[in-house]
């Protein structure tokens, strides 16, 4: 199938490619299907672009390139709802904020993009009771506070 | 906006498989408990609308050519 693209222009693309995002993602309820493109060969970035909106396009990165402690939990309705069976079914990845400096960039690490590569299944996911925030910076150092190397960081309740 | 008055220990029900319980008042702190079918999600307000502010803030950037060039040549370590 072909579409328009933000950043390469039209694009043919494998049917196979498009993930389902069911109920949509925060802020774009109606964007249900996006297909994930490298930003150029072998590039570590992702262009997450919407099938039906040319237009809307994010960045995309693993998170542990910029986090290398970065820890989440996949939870049981997560994991039902996109039929994850195992961890190597999920390509996790985070969107960027890019800004001018570029090396204020931002990465938003409390909300995860969840796809499972066996269902096509993708969802933007928001972790609970986290240390995490949508605006952490990527080219300086974490401000991302480990306690446990074996334990998510978890935000003090108050 | 339906107001209801309740107390501690007192719940509210909504549709068939939905409960709001007030476990306990303190002060200016309510807790709450919310009993719900597991496929509908539930999150703290300001969270869920700081997500939807960083994407709509992330899918509007501008000069986003000089933006990706920049990726592109910066070499990750």
């Amino acid at each position: 199938m072909e579409i328009q693209t933000k950043y390469f222009g039209v694009m043919t693309i494998d049917h196979e490619a498009v993930i389902d995002f069911q109920t949509g993602i925060p802020g774009f309820p109606n964007e249900t299907a996006f297909v994930f493109l490298p930003l150029e060969a072998d590039s570590i970035y992702q262009i997450m672009q919407s099938i039906h909106t040319p237009e809307l396009a994010f960045v995309t990165v693993s998170p542990f390139l910029f986090f290398k402690d970065y820890c989440m939990n996949l939870n049981k309705t997560v994991m039902e709802a996109l039929n994850i069976e195992e961890e190597q079914d999920v390509y996790l990845s985070v969107i960027l904020t890019l800004k001018r400096p570029f090396k204020t960039s931002t990465a938003n690490l409390v909300a995860p993009v969840i796809v499972s590569l066996k269902e096509k299944k993708g969802k933007q996911i928001v972790l609970d009771g986290t240390i995490y925030h949508t605006k952490h910076p990527i080219f300086q150092s974490s401000d991302v506070e480990e306690e446990d190397d074996h334990a998510c960081p978890k935000k003090k309740i108050t | 906006m339906l107001v209801l008055k309740r107390k501690s220990h007192e719940a509210i029900t909504i549709g068939d498989d939905i409960e709001i319980h007030i476990l306990s008042v303190d002060g200016d702190q309510v807790k709450v408990g919310i009993e719900a079918p597991k496929q509908v999600e539930i999150h703290r307000k300001e969270i869920y609308l700081s997500i939807q502010e960083a994407n709509s803030e992330a899918a509007s950037v501008d000069a986003i050519d000089e933006a990706l060039d920049f990726l592109k040549n910066f070499k990750h370590q």
